[in-house]
């Protein structure tokens, strides 16, 4: 059932759910934060629109910069912005920033720890037919290896509107990643959100869940269709909104690891390096557990529509019901 | 405008840069390895900077009205670190703390270790980006604060400049003023050879940028180009400074080899290793001697 404490939207599961892009929420979030902060800033690399920047940027023009196609530029004059005491969003595509400008990144806002927040839109495969040069799926690996740098990965538009506003007010430098197609909206405005907070979405009626499933972006909505299908066999599923990837919440991680000794991971990006990796390191040391992982298993990405890649590299519903049912096998 | 350096200030000056020049040789013979060539060669542009230019305030550092400078080839800190601590930033004696463990003197500097510097830097073609950042953040404050930033000539290979002097152009940042240290060498050998850098004032020139090239040992002349980039209107400002590396020491002058050797490391088809610090030494104190001698 889905867990009353965090007020989700009860008409998730419906066929006619309703949709909205997770970087829409951004934009608007960003539009607010830039309200309520004066120094809130804006900068893109020629892509306002595709990462909703548009919204800022017509309302305060004179807090915007173009950049153009130029992602190094891109985060280091935030850098520099962010060194006069300004907070500057950065924005691109996943894979171009952070993809093209890491160590730009890493050197003058990481370095430096200043408040450079990176916007990564269009991340992971379900930005579909652009093809494989487009589909980011090694950011989070990127940016969750970098000290001070602060990773979020919201689950739907209005988990990234609030997350976009929290980060406004965080002093360390942020990774915020994106993703391009409509997504179900799983969260209510009353939905609580806290950087660092890992959040129980789904959680059995009564006692002990078998399973948990750590789920982060818009593929939480798969883990949580299968949790509700399982629990009308009987099995007993936690899911776990896992939307701040860096700092992980470790006792969240713990706590479920420890009620279940059974996991499930569930990332549109890669295994390795990614949520599943930041989860199985800190578990090695701290509490053993079986986990599968759901992500890309170490390859590129190609064209085709976000459903056909996400079921063919092993993302679907089918794939996580299935690694529910094999991590059951080895408790 | 300003004015022009008096011959007592221009006495001063080089007196303060011979002094600067003997620390940077005492810090890298003692670090044991480090940069020598550009951080000799840039010692007049950075003591003209911190003891005449620059609205600083070494004894309030985090000032907030300070004016802005940014080394961006942070391979050359030795002269950052050596001027500002002639400049009472902080003890000279820590100069000799160098590239050593727990040392806020970091081998390329870093802003946590030492807040005092405006950036870290290092890998190299991020100092002009952020500076840009900076001045457009200064102009949405409404401040008029000036930003320096140093460049090597070689840092030039790196499309991140270029990136930066596109923006810088078309945001029209006059209180940019960007210096490219032009000693015509890189870690490979003669610019020129390792990737062409041709016609750089003419570069900048296309890029919207009011470009200058100077003597950048001669203080009065460099001094000038200052005075002339700040009274440019809507440009940002490009300083080609040609410079000799290991300037003010003689044996050293004008080799790449002494790029990224420091004193005891170096060529020695000049001056044998166990005595290049004291030949480096004495070379400037030979300088201090004359002008001093000047100053009576």
């Amino acid at each position: 059932m889905l867990n009353q404490q965090f007020h989700l939207n009860t008409k998730m599961f419906d066929a006619d759910v309703e949709q909205v892009p997770i970087r829409k929420g951004f934009g608007q979030g960003l539009l607010k934060a830039g309200e309520l902060d004066a120094n809130v800033v804006a900068l893109c690399a020629d892509l306002v629109e595709s990462t909703q920047m548009h919204f800022f940027s017509e309302r305060f023009p004179e807090r915007y910069v173009e950049i153009g196609v130029a992602e190094q530029n891109l985060v280091t004059v935030a850098a520099g912005m962010a060194a006069m005491g300004k907070i500057p969003f950065a924005s691109s595509y996943a894979m171009f920033s952070p993809g093209r400008n890491w160590e730009q990144i890493r050197t003058t806002a990481c370095y430096n720890d200043l408040p450079v927040k990176v916007v990564g839109s269009h991340a992971g495969v379900s930005v579909g037919p652009d093809g494989g040069t487009h589909q980011a799926i090694e950011d989070i690996a990127l940016m969750r290896i970098l000290p001070n740098m602060v990773v979020i990965s919201p689950c739907d538009s209005i988990e990234a509107h609030k997350a976009t506003m929290a980060t406004a007010l965080d002093k360390h430098p942020t990774y915020l990643r994106l993703a391009r197609e409509k997504t179900p909206v799983m969260t209510t405005l009353e939905t609580p959100f806290e950087i660092g907070k890992a959040q129980i979405f789904f959680t059995p009626d009564t006692g002990l869940a078998q399973v948990g499933i750590i789920a982060t972006g818009a593929l939480v909505h798969k883990a949580m269709c299968v949790a509700k299908k399982l629990e009308a066999e009987g099995i007993k599923v936690k899911v776990m909104n896992m939307a701040t990837i860096k700092p992980l919440d470790i006792n969240a991680v713990l706590e479920l690891a420890k009620e279940t000794r059974a996991l499930v991971t569930v990332e549109e990006h890669q295994v390795k390096g990614g949520l599943g990796g930041a989860v199985a390191e800190y578990l090695a040391e701290n509490c053993p557990t079986p986990i599968e992982f759901i992500g890309v298993k170490d390859v590129f990405g190609q064209s085709g529509t976000p459903n056909e890649l996400i079921e063919h590299y092993g993302m679907g519903e089918k794939d996580v019901e299935a690694a529910v049912r094999k991590v059951l096998t080895r408790k | 405008m300003d004015s022009h350096l008096t011959d007592e200030q221009v006495l001063d000056l080089q007196i303060k840069a011979t002094k600067i020049r003997m620390s940077i040789i005492e810090m890298l013979a003692e670090a044991k390895s480090g940069h020598t060539a550009g951080s000799l060669g840039m010692t007049d542009i950075f003591t003209l900077l911190y003891f005449h230019t620059m609205k600083h305030d070494p004894k309030n550092p985090s000032w907030p009205e300070r004016d802005r400078l940014l080394l961006s080839n942070g391979h050359i800190c030795p002269v950052l670190y050596a001027t500002m601590a002639h400049a009472g930033y902080f003890p000279v004696e820590e100069l000799m703390t160098l590239r050593k463990f727990g040392s806020r003197l970091q081998g390329h500097p870093h802003r946590e270790f030492l807040p005092m510097v405006e950036t870290s830097s290092g890998p190299l073609g991020c100092g002009l980006s952020q500076a840009v950042g900076m001045a457009i953040a200064d102009r949405i404050n409404g401040g008029h604060k000036k930003f320096y930033v140093l460049m090597g000539d070689g840092e030039n290979n790196e499309g991140n400049v270029w990136e930066a002097a596109l923006l810088a152009g078309k945001e029209k940042l006059r209180n940019v003023v960007a210096f490219i240290d032009r000693n015509f060498i890189q870690i490979d050998g003669d610019t020129e050879k390792v990737l062409p850098l041709g016609d750089m004032a003419k570069k900048y020139e296309e890029f919207g940028w009011h470009a200058q090239e100077v003597d950048g040992h001669n203080m009065s002349e460099v001094n000038d180009a200052i005075n002339r980039a700040h009274a440019v209107a809507n440009k940002p400002s490009i300083i080609i400074a040609i410079t000799i590396p290991s300037r003010g020491v003689k044996s050293f002058e004008g080799d790449y080899r002494w790029h990224g050797n420091p004193p005891g490391s170096g060529p020695i088809d000049v001056v044998p290793k166990d005595k290049q610090k004291e030949v480096a030494l004495a070379e400037l104190q030979t300088t201090m001697d004359q002008l001093t001698a000047l100053k009576k």
